[in-house]
């Protein structure tokens, strides 16, 4: 019992920064914008989240410092993926090439900068300590087993799925969801009645930022503790998928993260045996991406992204 | 001269160049701003690229393996793929010119073409799969070659680590000399830089690739698949064995790539901490190339010898090698956003149709 709390709670851990940078990522592909820059704006991110925190704490923020440094995280995501946003819908760019070279530019800049700040450091100072750490929520954590897999966590997780619950709120239940979708959808309909095609793909474009923002910061303040060149390898890339696997939907996109971190976790989990040292280690940390692509292949149904995503709007043409 | 102004005129022509040229003035904005003096940085640069024969040597052995995953990206591109597993398909090219070339003993002619077709259908195969994924279950290519990525970065590691070890060491065996495709005579000219084969059939591939691509029945069922699914379709084209196919292709593309890597440079395959990067690379070579197989050689190049190069500027001014990202970056980033370098361009332009209207 205890051991399956453990791997509940492992995985919540695992897939916090998957599910907030698959919701950015639903933002932007709902209003019309493929962000294969996801993995990007998590770098920039993970980097001012680490950079931030540790700096902050220099100056005396105290336990104040990882909540300025996810604020800045999200501050700076949103300030990246402006760079996005100006190319793909005001210059009308290839979306996808963008996001190629948000990816290309955000792991440049960013050891760049943390070469310069760290004296030629490949890794930004060790934030153990000063970073996040568990919260027991009084009464609910000392329930047998519930407790310890759900209500032991980061304060990012619990962040998280209030996010879940109001992108969907959002999405499905106001008005500006209802015109984010459309201008996804069919860019032409929404614009005839009134509703900014462009107004409403940058600010689809800069959630995509915060939230991958905060994804990548969660990831450096909770697991990493640190930033350097290999603190994001392809979580990005993974929140991509978790969101055509997720239909494009926050609550089905945080589902299909929450399989992958429980893949991740097992593998995690199932290294603390005895047994497990009779396998080749590379085959346990192949096991999320094995598990992924076979339910892909036997479970999942036919896929629709929104009609107009990768289509930059060009009024003229009907 | 007419004709060479022509040349420089049109559109696909000048738009790169400037983007380069953008792109470099960004990366001395950069370095000026973090107290790096940008002149210096690109001479030493240049310098490391052109100094000696070595170097030369060496700067071409880092834009041959760009040219295969840039061909690979591209050739999926114009079948309206996106393969962003080149770098898995490059990892299987790799592992298993590598298994070839340790455990077969059989005489150069046949050894050596025997381990780099071996990588070439590793990497096929890896990107078949991907292919037969989307045309049989319907799984976005994208998906399925991130987890290939991973799946192919962990069993070349097995390999290596467990199957074929050197005793010792954190690398497998060396493959034998009869697989090597170094070319030794010109290696001993230019002070043992490792120059190899892979280039001549990397510039061979391109070529191949054109003629598929444009002069082929085949080459024009996949671009008719890539432009339009449903009316290709209904035009009697196999869409789902096109996508199968093209994948292949792309893939073993990158797979030589891996190959050539194992076989012509480093004769052995490292334990890797993190994926190589060729793949990725490739992305943004395609892009720099205009998914046109010439001009990726051109890309390759470009991004090969900037980023050789950036060694020299971390040498000897200790700028950060990661400023030559930044400028690739910026130089792709103007390339897709041709809008603003034709902003910059608009006074020229002026200025000419001006003088023409003054000499009507």
């Amino acid at each position: 019992m205890d051991l399956l709390a453990q791997l509940i709670n492992t995985t919540l851990v695992f897939s916090t920064a998957l599910i907030l940078a698959a919701l950015g990522g639903i933002f932007s592909e709902r209003s019309g914008v493929v962000n294969i820059g996801l993995e990007g704006l998590m770098i920039v991110g993970a980097f001012s989240a680490a950079v931030f925190t540790y700096f902050s704490s220099e100056w005396g923020f105290g336990g104040g410092s990882p909540w300025f440094g996810l604020l800045m995280a999200v501050v700076c995501g949103v300030v990246f993926s402006l760079l996005h946003a100006v190319a793909s819908i005001s210059l009308k760019a290839n979306q996808v090439i963008i996001g190629v070279v948000i990816n290309i530019l955000a792991l440049g800049a960013t050891i760049y900068l943390v070469k310069s700040l760290f004296d030629g450091q490949g890794q930004s100072e060790n934030l153990t300590g000063i970073a996040f750490t568990k919260w027991n929520i009084p009464v609910l954590s000392d329930i047998p087993f519930i407790g310890e897999a759900l209500f032991k966590a980061y304060p990012t997780t619990y962040i998280c799925y209030v996010l879940v619950f109001l992108s969907w709120f959002v999405l499905y239940r106001t008005r500006f969801g209802l015109r984010l979708r459309a201008v996804g959808e069919h860019p032409g309909a929404a614009d005839t009645v009134g509703i900014s095609v462009t107004k409403y793909r940058y600010i689809g474009v800069m959630l995509s930022g915060a939230f991958a923002g905060l994804g990548g910061a969660a990831i450096s303040l909770t697991t990493t503790y640190d930033f350097s060149h290999t603190t994001i390898s392809g979580q990005g890339f993974i929140a991509i998928a978790a969101i055509i696997f997720g239909r494009w939907h926050p609550i089905g996109a945080a589902g299909a993260a929450l399989f992958f971190g429980f893949a991740q976790a097992l593998r995690f989990q199932a290294q603390l045996f005895e047994w497990s040292k009779a396998i080749p280690n590379e085959f346990l940390y192949m096991l999320p991406y094995v598990l992924t692509l076979l339910l892909l292949a036997f479970a999942a149904g036919k896929n629709r992204a929104p009609a107009a995503a990768g289509e930059p709007y060009d009024p003229g043409k009907r | 001269m007419q004709r060479l102004n022509q040349i420089f005129t049109k559109q696909s022509t000048y738009v790169p160049i400037l983007a380069i040229i953008l792109g470099l003035i960004v990366g001395a904005i950069v370095m000026w701003m973090g107290g790096f003096n940008p002149f210096e940085a690109y001479k030493a640069m240049l310098v490391k690229i052109f100094g000696t024969t070595y170097d030369f040597g060496e700067a071409i052995r880092q834009v041959t393996p760009l040219i295969f995953t840039g061909l690979s990206v591209a050739f999926a591109f114009r079948a309206g793929l996106f393969n962003i597993g080149a770098e898995g398909q490059f990892i299987m090219g790799m592992t298993a010119a590598t298994w070839v070339g340790i455990n077969t003993d059989l005489p150069w002619f046949i050894h050596l073409p025997l381990a780099v077709l071996a990588g070439g259908l590793a990497g096929a195969i890896w990107s078949g799969l991907a292919g037969w994924l989307k045309a049989s279950r319907g799984i976005n290519e994208v998906i399925s070659t991130i987890m290939l990525n991973w799946i192919a970065y962990y069993f070349a590691n097995f390999m290596v680590r467990v199957v074929m070890i050197e005793k010792g060491q954190n690398r497998s065996q060396d493959v034998l000399p009869s697989a090597s495709a170094s070319i030794d005579w010109l290696s001993a000219l230019m002070d043992n830089a490792r120059v190899h084969w892979g280039t001549v059939i990397a510039l061979l591939c391109s070529g191949i690739f054109y003629y598929i691509l444009w002069k082929t029945r085949q080459g024009y069922e996949l671009r008719a698949s890539g432009h339009n699914a449903d009316a290709a379709f209904y035009a009697g084209i196999n869409v789902k064995g096109s996508i199968v196919k093209a994948m292949m292709i792309s893939g073993a593309f990158a797979g030589l790539g891996g190959a050539f890597e194992i076989l012509g440079v480093f004769k052995s395959m490292a334990v890797m901490n993190a994926q190589p990067g060729y793949g990725f690379d490739g992305i943004a070579v395609s892009l720099l190339g205009g998914n046109n197989p010439f001009g990726i050689v051109f890309g390759a190049i470009l991004f090969g010898f900037l980023s050789y190069g950036s060694q020299g500027m971390n040498f000897e001014l200790e700028v950060p090698n990661e400023i030559i990202r930044i400028v690739i970056g910026s130089v792709i980033f103007f390339v897709a956003s041709h809008g603003i370098v034709k902003w910059f361009l608009k006074p020229f332009f002026k200025k000419r149709r001006e003088e023409k209207k003054g000499a009507a």
